[in-house]
């Protein structure tokens, strides 16, 4: 709400100027990442939930190879953020042959991610017998909150590949401002944040101690 | 990201029809369109609440077309208890999403929000027409349930499991009428997150030139608050009926504890849990019912002050009344879960919380009257009904001060007191800040004054007649009767209850018949009404400083500079009762 309360303040300022110096998009982007959040928010509730009231939730995850792949998928993940904070940067440098560069890399690391991902899908799915609707380890709902959780995240990853697709074009073509890169950085930071509670929540707590 | 910047939106207008009416992008064009959207879905909850009345009082009636519309569900002409509580789905859904959430908001919201603040467009106009025929498929989807086979569901609009998420097995209506419930409500869903993106960045970016944060009129506070909690609401809500859906189509058992027996049928799933989806709906869903009422209190404060000639009685305090409304609305879900089993100490807390709303509730109630105190009333018909919504807000309010008591709520839940406590608040209350919105604001929008002798008929019936259909209720809830019960006559304690509930269903015919008066004037005014010059009401908004309808481009091209707040009327050493938000003198 603090928002709010700056905007309350008896301030006089010039139309057609934004008042905190953010754009309608930019803006729109922030307010589209706090919806989503809660989306998220509402899954991992779900999970926790159910987790809490249930005795026996299984921990089947062992740290070779469940974690060492999952924390190479991490990897990728985050190098795509950093790749992404480059790729605004050289677009707020006017660079716009580098720009589509790293966008091109952030797409290949998150692409990469998805890839990963399905082959861990396909893994547990062929070879540990892990579906939405049943497990060998008995709580069906640890499949179904598995693929709930991490099927939400990689369509967004997903989206976001295709989405930076379509800036990084129009950035070669010499379309698109330094401000459409950015935002379609937020959301792709967003969906990285949303992955550090994903990992930890679905992957790492589900080790056996 | 292809949504046009409101900078960059073009100042012609569209001259082909499709562009202009149909698939237009203009926020006047796109409130009227959700406010005829709302209009019909009114009218077709009414009626879906009509039959269930008739229902309750002749049970064993035979109507040969009730046969024709329902083969299954009404075979010989008589309705099944099946049928009856379709009909009751249909109708919680119906008015609480598609008239309820969409007229005050998305209705006066887009038609007024942009004119009020001095803004050209909305932020994301081609988001707004999205996200309308969206809310359009939503309703289409919804209303396909009568269709499918099985008809519609059975599940209330709060859809609980396990019922909700079993499949046909669970009764008729609960295979594809429930899918199509589910879909229409994602839809919904989207469509409203959308809409509230649109909202506050348009309300935060495209103000004009002096309208600060504290020189919003009310409404625009309102709808501001009101899309921060649309915001926040459904994109839990989104998240729950995927869950419901998977329950359902995928098999999974998310809301489905083990050891289900329905219809002498065992039920394949194992460790989900139905209480779950009480705390995903009701975090979303007590919001609701203040995306509901909000715009109305806004509206309400509107009027009241352009009526009764006189600033709002303590507009900061309505501001920060509306902003705590808002955020302990997110605080008090549990409330509607006193009876499912709760942790007396966790009940207690929600209960305070409960109690705390009654505090911002209170401010804005004493305020309405402080602004009508000593005032020389123009008792306009959209006066009249901004009076009504005083009136029905408190009446509606002071039962939820019973309900929101987990010693009372044991003995109250799911009776006919809950029944009678949400229609008058968020059900008619809302409404009479729909029709005093209409009344409002109809010559701005259409250029056509309102009939004003028609429209106090119709007021002093709906007023009448609302207080006749909802104060016994309290009474039956009282005396015990249960909600959802298609008819009473197996049990005996409730046969003596039957002549309340008589009387009930002839108020609630009579009231139906007075809304006929409702749409003979909207068409007649709109046919014939006397043309509405700028600003008829002598307010001081900015949206009664163009003609009426306005322009295209809002403005025609100018820049409205703001001087001054929203409600100067009767100021001492003014040429005028009213001085224009844009005078600069």
């Amino acid at each position: 709400m603090s928002e709010v309360k700056a905007a309350a303040m008896d301030s006089v300022w010039d139309g057609g100027v934004s008042p905190y110096g953010v754009n309608s998009k930019k803006f729109g982007m922030w307010l589209f990442i706090i919806s989503d959040a809660l989306t998220f928010s509402a899954l991992l509730v779900t999970y926790t939930y159910l987790r809490l009231a249930t005795p026996n939730w299984p921990l089947p995850f062992h740290f070779s190879p469940s974690i060492v792949f999952s924390t190479v998928m991490t990897a990728f993940l985050l190098t795509s953020s950093l790749t992404m904070v480059m790729a605004v940067h050289s677009m707020a440098r006017g660079d716009r042959k580098k720009t589509v560069l790293w966008l091109l890399a952030t797409m290949f690391c998150g692409a990469t991610f998805c890839g990963l991902h399905l082959t861990e899908w396909r893994h547990l799915m062929v070879e540990e017998k892990v579906t939405p609707l049943s497990n060998p380890w008995g709580e069906p709902l640890f499949g179904a909150t598995f693929f709930g959780i991490t099927g939400l995240h990689m369509t967004h990853v997903a989206i976001g590949v295709i989405y930076l697709g379509i800036i990084a074009f129009a950035v070669s073509r010499g379309k698109f401002k330094h401000e459409d890169v950015e935002v379609s950085g937020l959301y792709w930071h967003f969906v990285d944040l949303v992955w550090m509670f994903v990992f930890p929540l679905v992957y790492l707590m589900s080790v056996k101690g | 990201m292809s949504e046009t910047s409101a900078t960059h939106v073009a100042h012609h207008a569209p001259t082909s029809f499709i562009r202009k009416y149909i698939f237009s992008t203009d926020h006047k064009v796109i409130g009227i369109q959700y406010w005829f959207l709302a209009l019909f879905s009114v009218f077709l909850g009414m009626g879906l609440s009509l039959l269930m009345r008739f229902h309750m009082v002749f049970p064993d009636a035979k109507v040969s077309w009730f046969a024709t519309l329902w083969p299954k569900g009404a075979e010989g002409g008589i309705m099944t208890p099946e049928l009856y509580l379709s009909l009751m789905t249909m109708h919680g859904t119906i008015m609480v999403f598609f008239v309820l959430t969409t007229a005050p908001q998305a209705g006066f919201g887009n038609s007024f929000l942009p004119l009020q603040i001095g803004a050209e467009d909305m932020a994301f106009p081609v988001l707004n027409m999205m996200s309308f025929w969206t809310t359009f498929l939503a309703l289409a989807v919804l209303v396909m349930a009568f269709f499918v086979e099985g008809g519609a569901p059975l599940g209330g609009w709060t859809a609980y499991p396990p019922l909700s998420a079993l499949g046909a097995v669970a009764g008729p209506g609960m295979g594809a009428g429930m899918n199509c419930w589910i879909v229409s409500i994602a839809l919904f869903c989207g469509a409203s997150l959308m809409g509230a993106i649109n909202f506050i960045a348009t309300l935060v970016d495209l103000r004009c030139k002096g309208m600060s944060m504290m020189r919003l009129p009310l409404t625009c506070w309102s709808w501001f608050v009101t899309a921060i909690l649309s915001l926040l609401g459904f994109a839990v809500l989104l998240s729950a009926g995927i869950l419901l859906l998977l329950d359902r189509v995928a098999g999974t058992s998310f809301f489905l504890p083990a050891g289900l027996v329905v219809n002498d049928q065992i039920q394949n799933h194992k460790g989900g849990s139905p209480l779950l989806w009480q705390h995903l709906f009701w975090f979303f869903g007590h919001p609701e019912v203040y995306i509901a009422i909000l715009p109305g209190m806004g509206v309400t404060s509107q009027i009241l002050s352009v009526f009764a000639r006189k600033p709002i009685f303590g507009y900061k305090a309505m501001v920060y009344a509306v902003c705590g409304i808002g955020f302990l609305g997110f605080l008090v879900w549990g409330h509607h879960m006193f009876m499912s089993g709760m942790n007396p100490y966790t009940a207690m807390a929600f209960s305070i919380l409960t109690m705390t709303i009654g505090v911002p509730s209170a401010i804005k109630t004493f305020n309405w009257i402080g602004t009508l105190w000593g005032a020389k009333i123009r008792f306009t018909t959209c006066m009249l009904f901004a009076l009504g919504f005083v009136s029905l807000f408190i009446s509606g309010g002071l039962s939820g001060i019973f309900l929101g008591q987990p010693a009372l709520d044991l003995y109250f839940h799911d009776t006919y007191f809950v029944v009678a406590h949400f229609h008058l608040i968020m059900g008619v209350a809302a409404i009479f800040g729909m029709f005093a919105g209409t009344f409002y604001w109809f010559p701005k929008m259409f250029g056509k004054m309102m009939n004003e002798t028609i429209g106090k008929i119709h007021f002093y019936l709906t007023f009448i007649g609302v207080y006749c259909i909802f104060t016994p209720m309290h009474q039956l809830g009282m005396a015990g009767n249960p909600r959802r019960y298609a008819d009473f006559k197996e049990f005996e304690f409730m046969g003596q209850l039957l002549p309340v509930h008589t009387f009930i269903t002839w108020a609630a015919i009579l009231t139906a018949t007075a809304q006929v008066l409702f749409v003979i004037n909207l068409i007649w005014s709109w046919w014939k009404g006397a043309k509405a010059s700028d600003n008829p009401w002598e307010a001081t908004t900015l949206e009664w400083t163009v003609s009426s309808p306005p322009p295209f481009d809002n403005f025609a091209g100018k820049h409205p500079v703001v001087y001054r707040g929203p409600y100067e009327y009767a100021q001492p050493g003014a040429p005028k009762d009213y001085t224009m938000q844009t005078d600069p003198t």
